[in-house]
C-alpha cells in the first residue's frame, strides 16, 4: 500500500476471525492495533498481517481491484469484496472482519462455496442457441438490447450475496440471489433461444418462490445489481407463462 | 496418481479456450491455483484488436494492415508469419465469443462496436464497455461449464516433468491441505500468465507470480525474449490499478503539471494513442525533468469527453477512479504513473504452441510466440490469449494420435518425493532468520529501480547482484505456521518466491546483455536500435549459476525494419 505525501495514518482495532478446523475445537479472534494511511483497504490490512504478524491467516484475493470476485467477506458485519473497502469509510475504529456466512468455512475467511457454485450451474448459464451456427459473422444486437443486460453483467461471483440472504439460513437448499439474476441476464438477451418453458427449472420452493424480498441482496452486492427485482420478474413471467399454456396460447 | 489425456495449467482466457478445443474429443483436465473467474484475464478492459471494419473510420481496416501495425508496434522483433495468423484468426475469434454470448458493444446498426486503440490505424479494438475481459473470461467458463470440463481449483503445480524430452506431466500440490498428487499427462498446455508481481509496481493481480514460467524454465525448457516487459502508461498513482488505454482511445488528454498535452513532444502525430513503450518513456521523462506532479504522477483527463461517455463507455473506470483513487473522473483528472503491466516474453513456442520438449504446450501471456515482439500493442493481448488457447487446442490432438505413450508414473513419484522433501525443509525452519518477508520485497524493489522504464548498464549489474544475493539467502527461508498445512499462504508463497526470482534473473541478465533500445527495453546507455547485432529473440536455458544465453533469428517475411515513429 502506497503513504502519498502529507498524510497520517489513522489506528484502527482489527478482530480477525480465525478457525483452522485441524488445529482448533472452535473459532477464535485474533485482536490488532494498527495504523493505516488514508486509502488502505481491509484486503491490505489483512496482506499486511499476513506479512508481519501471522503468515497463516487464510483469505481468498486475487485482482485488488473489485473485479475479480475473491475477496467477499464480513466487515464490520456487512458482506463486501475486502479489496473495495476503504478502513477510512468504516464507522469508527473497530474493524471486524468474519467470513462469509451461509458457507461453511474451511479456514479463516476462507469457505466452501461449493453450494453457491451449484446454484449457478443449475440455470444453465450459458447462451443457449438453436444449434451451433458457424461463426461467419456476428449476429447483430442493438445497442439497447445490449443495455438491457446491465448490470446484470457485472456480476462478478463473488457470493456477496449467497451470504447476505436469510432464506439460505434456514434452507439451504434455496438456490439464491445470484443464480437467479444469472438467469435473467441470459433469458434477457435477445440472442437466448431457451424460451419460457425454462422457468420450470426455479417453479418451486427453493426456486423464484422462496425469495421473501428482504433485499439483503441488493445492500450486499457490490456492482449495484439488483437480484431481488429479478425474481420478482421472473416470477411474474412464470406466471403468465403458465397462464397462456394453460390456455395453449404457448406450448 | 491422477491422469488425463490433455493437462491445462491455468484457468484464463488461453487455458478456457484451449480446454473447450480439446475436451470433446480427448480426456481434459484444468488446473489452476484460483477458481477460473478469478483468473487475472478478468481485468483486461480495453478490447479485442480484428480488423471487422465496422466502424465508420475503419472501412479501409484489413488483416494485412492490423499484421503491419502489429509489426510496426513489436519493434520488428515479432515472427511475421506468426503475427498473420494471429491477425487472420482475430475475426473469427470475435465472431466465435459473440456466438457463445459474450455482451460486446454494439453499433447502432447492430454489429460489434470498435474503437480506436494506441498503435492502430484504424478503430479496430472490439469491446464490451471497459471491462472486456471479464466479459470473454466469463463467456469461455461460461462454455466449459456447459461442457462438464473437470476443472482442479485452488491446486498449486510446483513442478514440471520432463524426460528424455517429453513432457510427463505435473506435481501439484492442494491448497486445501497442502497435499501433494502426481498429475500424468501426455499432453500438457501451459497457460499460467504472465510474472507482474516480480516487480513493485504493477497493475496485475496479486497471483500473477509466473509460477508457469518458472517451473518451465527449472525444466530445462528455453524461454524467450524476457528482457522485454510492458509498463503500462496509465496506472492509477497509489495502488497501480490499471486505467484503461480506451481511455485515451476515447479521447483523453495527458497533462503535466504546467497544463501541457506533453504528448506532442514526443508523437505528434499519434499524440496519447502512440504505443506503450513510447507513451510510457513520455510520462517518465515528464516527471523525472520536473514536470509531473509531487514528482510521482501526471493526470489523465477525462472531463472534456463529458459525464454521458464516460458512464457508457468507460463505467469501469470511472468506479476504479471513485473506489481506489477517491476522485470521479466526470470532475477531476486522474492521477496516472507507468508501472509494469505485460510480460512479452515467456516459454518459447510455436506458432501452434509448441514447445522444445515433446507434449508439452504454450499459450497466452506465459508463451513466446512471439506475437507481441519487444511491444504489444494494447488490445492484442485478449486476442493473443484467445486465439492461441484455439491453436493449440487444435494442434495437440497431432501429437496425442501420433502414439504418445503414457506418462511415466515413476518420474512422477520421484519428483513428487522431491517436492515433498522441499515442503518439509521449508516447515523444519520454523526459526529461520529469512522469510519471504525479507526477501520478496527487496526483490520488488530491486526489479521496479533498477530494471524499470529507463535501464543502463550500472544499475542493471547492481540489480543482478542484488538478486544473486536474494537468490542464495531464499535457500534458507522457513515459515512459522508449518503445524497446518489447509490454506497455508506462507508455505504458497515461500514456494513461489524461488521461482520469481529466477524470473527476475531472467529479465535482468538479458536486458544487460542486450546493448540496444527496442521497443520495451530502453537503455540510456544505448539509445538506439541495432539491427545489425540485435534483430534476433533472446532464449535463455536454465543453469543453477545462471541463465545460459543464445540467440535466434526474426522471422521476417513481409515487412522489412524501419524507424518507428508515430
Amino acid at each position: 500500500m502506497s503513504r502519498k505525501p502529507g498524510h497520517t495514518d489513522s489506528e484502527y482495532t482489527f478482530k480477525l476471525f480465525r478457525f483452522d478446523p485441524d488445529q482448533d475445537r472452535e473459532p477464535r479472534y485474533d485482536t490488532y492495533r494498527r495504523g493505516f494511511p488514508p486509502g488502505a483497504t481491509v484486503l491490505e490490512a489483512l496482506l499486511h498481517f499476513q506479512e508481519t504478524e501471522d503468515d497463516s491467516i487464510a483469505f481468498r484475493f486475487s485482482c485488488r481491484s473489485a473485479v475479480c470476485g475473491s475477496c467477499g467477506m464480513l466487515v464490520n458485519g456487512a458482506p463486501v469484496l475486502a479489496c473495495r473497502t476503504q478502513l477510512s469509510a468504516l464507522i469508527g475504529d473497530q474493524v471486524l472482519v468474519e467470513p462469509l456466512p451461509n458457507m461453511e468455512v474451511i479456514k479463516d475467511f476462507i469457505v466452501d462455496a461449493t453450494p453457491f457454485w451449484k446454484s449457478y450451474r443449475m440455470v444453465e448459464p450459458w447462451l443457449h442457441t438453436d444449434g451451433e451456427a458457424a461463426p461467419e459473422k456476428e449476429r447483430l444486437q442493438s445497442p439497447r438490447a445490449v443495455h438491457k443486460l446491465e448490470p446484470y453483467i457485472n456480476c462478478v461471483l463473488c457470493a456477496c450475496c449467497y451470504g447476505a440472504c436469510p432464506v439460505i439460513g434456514f434452507d439451504e437448499e434455496y438456490i439464491g440471489p445470484a443464480a437467479i439474476a444469472k438467469l435473467f441476464r441470459f433469458m434477457r438477451d435477445s440472442r437466448d433461444r431457451r424460451g419460457a418453458a425454462f422457468l420450470e427449472r426455479v417453479n418451486r420452493r427453493a426456486g423464484v418462490w422462496n425469495c421473501r424480498t428482504i433485499f439483503r441482496c441488493i445492500d450486499a452486492c457490490p456492482k449495484d445489481i439488483r437480484p431481488t427485482d429479478t425474481i420478482e420478474a421472473l416470477r411474474r413471467e412464470m406466471v403468465l407463462y403458465r397462464f397462456k399454456k394453460f390456455f395453449r396460447l404457448v406450448r | 496418481m491422477i491422469t488425463h489425456d490433455v493437462l491445462i495449467i491455468g484457468a484464463g482466457i488461453a487455458g478456457l479456450r484451449a480446454a473447450i478445443g480439446t475436451a470433446a474429443r480427448y480426456d481434459t483436465a484444468v488446473l489452476s491455483k484460483v477458481h477460473p473467474v478469478r483468473s487475472h484475464s478478468i481485468a483486461a478492459q480495453g478490447g479485442m484488436n480484428a480488423a471487422l471494419a465496422n466502424v465508420e473510420g475503419s472501412k479501409d481496416d484489413t488483416i494485412e494492415k492490423h499484421t503491419f501495425d502489429t509489426i510496426k508496434g513489436s519493434d520488428y522483433l515479432a515472427d511475421q508469419p506468426a503475427v498473420r495468423v494471429m491477425c487472420t484468426q482475430a475475426p473469427l475469434l470475435v465472431y466465435e465469443l459473440e456466438h457463445w454470448g459474450c455482451p460486446w458493444s454494439r453499433l447502432a446498426n447492430g454489429k460489434i462496436a470498435q474503437r480506436p486503440f494506441g498503435g492502430a490505424g484504424y478503430p479496430r479494438c472490439c469491446y464490451a464497455a471497459d471491462r472486456t475481459g471479464h466479459m470473454v473470461l466469463h463467456t469461455f467458463y461460461e462454455k466449459i461449464v456447459e461442457l462438464g470440463v473437470r476443472v482442479y481449483e485452488e491446486w498449486l503445480a510446483l513442478s514440471l516433468v520432463v524426460d528424455n524430452g517429453r513432457v510427463h506431466g505435473v506435481v501439484a500440490m492442494e491448497m486445501a491441505t497442502g497435499r501433494l498428487e502426481c498429475f500424468g499427462a501426455k499432453a500438457v498446455v501451459l497457460a499460467t500468465g504472465g510474472y507482474g508481481r516480480v516487480f513493485s509496481r504493477s497493475s496485475n493481480a496479486l497471483i500473477n507470480t509466473g509460477s508457469g514460467i518458472a517451473i518451465a524454465y527449472e525444466a530445462g525448457v528455453p524461454i524467450e525474449d524476457m528482457e522485454f516487459v510492458q509498463y503500462h502508461p496509465t496506472t492509477l498513482y497509489g495502488t497501480n490499478i490499471l486505467i484503461s488505454e480506451g481511455a485515451r482511445g476515447e479521447g483523453g488528454y495527458l497533462v503535466n503539471n504546467r497544463g501541457e498535452r506533453f504528448m506532442e513532444r514526443y508523437a505528434k502525430s499519434a499524440m496519447e494513442l502512440a504505443p506503450r513503450d513510447i507513451v510510457s518513456r513520455s510520462i517518465q521523462t515528464e516527471i523525472n525533468q520536473g514536470r509531473g506532479f509531487n514528482d510521482e504522477y501526471v493526470h489523465l483527463d477525462l472531463r472534456h469527453l463529458g459525464r454521458e461517455k464516460i458512464l457508457e463507455r468507460l463505467p469501469g473506470i470511472r468506479e476504479i477512479a471513485i473506489d481506489f483513487g477517491g476522485i470521479d473522473p466526470i470532475d477531476t483528472p486522474i492521477p496516472v504513473q507507468p508501472a509494469q503491466h505485460y510480460s512479452m516474453g515467456g516459454v518459447a513456442t510455436g506458432v501452434r504452441g509448441a514447445t522444445a520438449v515433446k507434449g508439452l504446450y504454450g499459450a497466452g501471456e506465459s508463451a513466446c510466440v512471439s506475437v507481441h515482439g519487444a511491444n504489444r500493442l494494447g488490445g492484442n493481448s485478449l486476442l493473443d490469449t484467445a486465439v492461441f488457447g484455439k491453436l493449440v487446442a487444435e494442434a495437440v490432438p497431432g501429437y496425442l494420435e501420433s502414439g504418445a505413450g503414457p506418462p511415466d508414473s515413476r518420474r512422477l513419484m520421484d519428483e513428487r518425493k522431491k517436492q515433498q522433501e522441499r515442503i518439509n525443509g521449508i516447515i523444519s525452519r520454523s526459526n529461520a532468520a529469512e522469510s519471504v518477508g525479507t526477501i520478496l520485497p527487496a526483490m520488488r524493489e530491486t526489479m521496479f529501480t533498477k530494471c524499470g522504464v529507463f535501464r543502463e548498464k550500472k544499475l542493471l549489474e547492481e540489480a543482478l547482484a542484488a538478486l544473486r544475493e536474494l537468490k542464495e539467502r531464499c535457500r534458507k527461508i522457513g515459515i512459522s505456521s508449518g503445524a497446518s498445512l489447509r490454506y497455508n499462504p506462507g508455505l504458497m508463497n515461500a514456494l513461489e518466491l524461488p521461482g520469481m526470482l529466477e524470473i527476475s534473473e531472467m529479465i535482468v541478465a538479458g536486458a544487460l546483455v542486450r546493448e540496444e533500445s527496442r521497443g520495451s527495453h530502453w537503455r540510456t546507455d544505448f539509445p538506439a536500435r541495432d539491427d545489425q547485432r540485435w534483430l534476433k529473440h533472446t532464449m535463455a536455458r536454465y543453469a543453477p549459476e545462471g541463465p545460459q544465453f543464445s540467440y535466434t533469428d526474426v522471422e521476417i517475411t513481409d515487412y522489412e525494419p524501419k524507424a518507428r515513429t508515430y
